[in-house]
């Protein structure tokens, strides 16, 4: 590294704010350097095999499940011309907005012996208890289906682009060259699409391990259950961050897959214009059998849960709309905002750095901590407590030799600790945004406005805010709903007596008083709905264009 | 030729060199722009003509030497005047429209101190002027690319700035656009006699538009000259072969300061000043090379291009060394390939290098 780069001050601001964004995720993995060879022996003559057999079930079943789905239904879409398309192309992304462990405790209510399914099938058939067999959504599969109802859009969203972003003089050279349509789908067609839909599939997976809410509720043993479990049964934190750190590893393989997959996809759509933008026509019959493929998830992972929430929520509205639900709604607002502007003012600081130098040093630091969005929040959650009780002990040591007063947990008892884990973990989602609207400015336009007469600072307002605007505000939007959303590492870190949304959410639901559990859950749901909306915006654009 | 007519130096470099991170890019240059002149940097890709133009422009510090606006300098070893109160446009090659604003605010985008009609009017003026009346309301995403290159002109003209810079200015467009656009953005520059320094790789362009040229090379600048003296008078066998078509043919010295090739003997000018028996290239034109059916030199048609009123013949010299020559003749000599006919060499202006060894 050149001299010169210790001198620019960027390199520095980058150089903390990277340090302690990455220090949780950092301290999981120095957890090994206290072996905890007991507590070791214990789970793994245990629990251990259940947690890795379940964990990788619901990952390669997700991921499984979500390519099934996303993929077709990304193919019809983007090639089909059918009754409704032009709603449905964003109906699909609606269960985006719903959390999996809200879908899974609906489903639930649906599903159950009580639940309106059921006694529906009783009444008509006439069947007692026992008479029937029913399958059990508290489960394995369960738990699988519902995080693949909720997670398919990832790989519609990416799929669809590739299939769009074929080149039209692809299929007619293949034409041309005599070769049939089945046979330019697997020959062509897919192997293009692979890298995108694998990237989809990796993200989806991702998710299914972070995913904490469903499995507990659902009574599952996986990683993040075992993780807490560890914490708070065993009370052994050093044993729970070695936990996440085994976790953790299994994400970064998925991660590889993703950014191997994230280059290919580069690599095969360079500078090829054409697009593929006509579509089929359908004839009848097949326009409602395509119809109703991709009507389905919509229906399951959106609709149907959505309106069982609403019933609930229409129920119990009198009991629960009280001044402890607008403290919650509170809570989860100032929470959320907080952490939203947080999030995008480091990453604002990060993406200029970056554009400002193009030293290896801050590409690489940047990269490295914009790969938090795919460490678990339990893991990042485990980590900050650690860290930051640490510090804590040791500020209360100088404090008190000082001045002879210790001032209690500032940081790991206080809403800092959240602030910092969401800032880490949602970081990558702001910082992709504002990398996506200055890659709109580019550096000739600042060399354009110096040499009409404008100083830096008056390139900042005259050109960049404006450009900058709309994508700061979409990340704003997207960090404030993944926020709202979040719920491992907001049990975990949460001050004594502080509750969201979420966590209000989840412990009614956990105390099985679903139809309580609406409300909250409902409010979520709808602030979820935004970022779709504004999605499909951009979507619409991007074809406008 | 018109260097007597024009009296004020606009842009003066002087040994001027710029360097990235110690890599030198740009050695010791010197050029001297006069007021209302169009002048073009040409070169291959990579030769430091860009790097020149932002030096000019003030987006990069010069490494050594000096660097003058109306005869004040404006970047030396003491002195760095910034961009914004340089009075030098920039045209560039990605244009550089700012996204969220109209054509109209495009344009007036460096008018921001003027009072709201003087705005209007010069607004007015230049997209008349550059023939896009009536586009005020559209967005830069709604145009041509060549539209979008007018817009950026109008922008960069809008403050009449002292000296124009164009880089690479046509290199976005479709061959007919260019010449086309070349042509109209020299008139307009002629009309609002705007000093101008183009840069590009496209000696079309280059003669199209600039009544000097600078020919760039690794760096440096081999010669600066008006098209005619690059294409009959080059400096050097870079210039001579980047600059049109043409061929080398071995020569001789003999007494008398006669200098013998295949094709015959020729007078050389007294500005060369080689031994007798010195071995020599000479530069050949492909209109050096007349058709004459009584010549004694015969030529072998290797491959033919024609060219609407003349054809452009591949020939080989029925010498030794079958050295081959390019001819230029009126495309009713019409010959095969293959076949042979008589060439004669006229040439106005004897042009040799010594043999590069």
């Amino acid at each position: 590294m050149s001299q010169s780069q210790w001198k620019n001050p960027w390199t520095w601001w980058i150089g903390i704010g990277c340090l302690i964004l990455a220090m949780p995720t950092g301290l999981v993995f120095a957890s090994f350097i206290y072996p905890q060879f007991d507590v070791w022996q214990h789970l793994f003559n245990t629990v251990l095999s259940d947690y890795v057999f379940n964990s990788l079930c619901l990952a390669f079943g997700v991921g499984a499940l979500v390519i099934l789905i996303g993929t077709p239904l990304a193919w019809c879409i983007s090639r089909y011309d059918f009754v409704g398309r032009k709603y449905l192309q964003w109906l699909v992304l609606l269960p985006m907005s719903m959390p999996a462990y809200i879908v899974a405790y609906t489903y639930t209510g649906i599903l159950d012996f009580a639940g309106p399914l059921q006694t529906w099938l009783r009444s008509q058939f006439d069947w007692k208890y026992g008479d029937y067999y029913f399958p059990e959504i508290r489960s394995l599969g369960g738990a699988t289906l519902m995080l693949a109802l909720v997670l398919y859009p990832y790989v519609y969203l990416l799929a669809r682009t590739a299939f769009i972003d074929q080149p039209r003089n692809l299929e007619e050279t293949a034409k041309s060259l005599g070769i049939s349509s089945l046979r330019y789908w697997f020959k062509v067609v897919f192997p293009l699409a692979r890298p995108a839909i694998l990237m989809g599939m990796a993200l989806a997976m991702m998710e299914a391990f972070a995913d904490y809410g469903t499995v507990q509720y659902f009574g599952i043993s996986t990683f993040t259950t075992g993780i807490f479990r560890t914490w708070f049964g065993l009370n052994n934190g050093m044993a729970a961050a070695q936990l996440a750190a085994v976790l953790t590893g299994f994400v970064i393989l998925l991660l590889f897959v993703e950014h191997f997959s994230r280059r290919k996809t580069s690599y095969y759509f360079q500078g090829q214009v054409t697009k593929t933008n006509q579509r089929k026509r359908l004839n009848k019959g097949a326009n409602i059998l395509v119809f109703i493929l991709c009507f389905t998830p919509v229906l399951l992972g959106f609709l149907l849960p959505f309106m069982q929430l609403m019933s609930w929520a229409v129920d119990t509205f009198q009991e629960q709309f009280t001044q402890g639900f607008l403290v919650l709604v509170w809570n989860s607002f100032y929470l959320a905002s907080i952490a939203s502007i947080s999030a995008v003012s480091i990453a604002l600081l990060f993406a200029y750095g970056k554009r400002l130098n193009h030293s290896k040093l801050i590409q690489v630091l940047v990269g490295m901590v914009s790969l938090g969005y795919a460490v678990p929040g339990t893991v990042i959650a485990i980590g900050a407590l650690i860290s930051l009780s640490w510090l804590d002990l040791r500020l209360n040591e100088v404090t008190e030799g000082l001045y002879n007063t210790s001032v209690g947990l500032v940081l790991s008892g206080s809403l800092f600790s959240l602030i910092l884990v969401y800032s880490s973990r949602f970081l990558a989602v702001a910082l992709h945004n504002v990398e996506t609207g200055l890659a709109r400015i580019k550096p000739s336009m600042d060399d354009a406005a110096r040499s009409l007469g404008y100083k830096p600072i008056h390139i900042l307002k005259a050109v960049h805010i404006p450009l900058l605007k709309t994508s700061v505000l979409s990340a704003l939007l997207l960090v404030f709903v993944d926020v709202l959303k979040e719920l491992p590492a907001t049990l975990i870190l949460r001050p004594f007596n502080f509750n969201t949304l979420s966590i209000k959410t989840f412990e009614l639901a956990s105390d099985e008083r679903l139809s309580d559990a609406a409300l909250p859950a409902l409010s979520i749901v709808l602030v979820g709905i935004l970022p779709v909306v504004l999605l499909t915006k951009i979507m619409d654009r991007a074809v406008h264009e | 030729m018109n260097e007597l007519f024009f009296k004020d130096a606009m842009l003066t470099l002087n040994d001027v060199s710029v360097a990235y991170k110690n890599e030198v890019v740009v050695h010791n240059v010197n050029i001297n722009l006069l007021v209302g002149q169009i002048g073009c940097l040409l070169g291959p890709s990579g030769c430091g003509k860009t790097s020149v133009l932002r030096a000019i422009a003030g987006f990069e510090k010069l490494s050594s030497g000096s660097l003058s606006l109306r005869n004040t300098v404006v970047n030396d070893a003491d002195t760095m005047v910034p961009p914004e109160v340089r009075k030098v446009a920039v045209v560039f090659q990605d244009y550089a429209l700012f996204p969220h604003l109209t054509v109209a605010e495009n344009v007036t985008f460096g008018l921001y101190q003027k009072q709201k009609s003087v705005k209007k009017q010069r607004m007015l003026e230049l997209l008349e002027l550059v023939g896009l009346s009536g586009y005020e309301n559209r967005r830069p995403h709604e145009l041509s690319g060549g539209q979008q290159q007018r817009v950026a002109l109008a922008r960069a003209l809008a403050p009449r700035p002292d000296l124009l810079l164009l880089d690479e200015p046509f290199s976005s467009l479709d061959a007919e656009l260019r010449d086309e656009l070349a042509k109209d953005i020299r008139c307009i520059l002629k009309h609002e006699n705007t000093t101008a320094l183009m840069v590009t790789h496209d000696q079309h362009e280059a003669f199209t538009m600039a009544d000097i040229i600078g020919v760039m090379s690794k760096g440096q600048l081999i010669q600066w000259s008006d098209a005619y003296g690059l294409y009959h008078k080059p400096v050097n066998k870079f210039v001579a072969s980047f600059i049109g078509d043409g061929a080398f043919l071995p020569a001789q010295i003999q007494a008398n300061n006669m200098l013998k090739c295949d094709l015959g003997e020729f007078e050389l000018s007294r500005e060369y000043s080689f031994e007798r028996g010195d071995t020599l290239e000479m530069l050949v034109r492909p209109d050096d090379v007349l058709y004459d059916n009584s010549s004694n030199s015969l030529a072998k048609v290797v491959s033919r291009s024609f060219r609407g009123s003349h054809t452009l013949y591949e020939l080989e010299l029925q010498v030794k060394n079958r050295l081959s020559v390019l001819c230029l003749a009126l495309s009713h000599h019409d010959h095969k390939v293959g076949e042979l006919f008589g060439i004669r060499l006229e040439l106005e202006h004897v042009i040799v290098f010594s043999v590069s060894r």
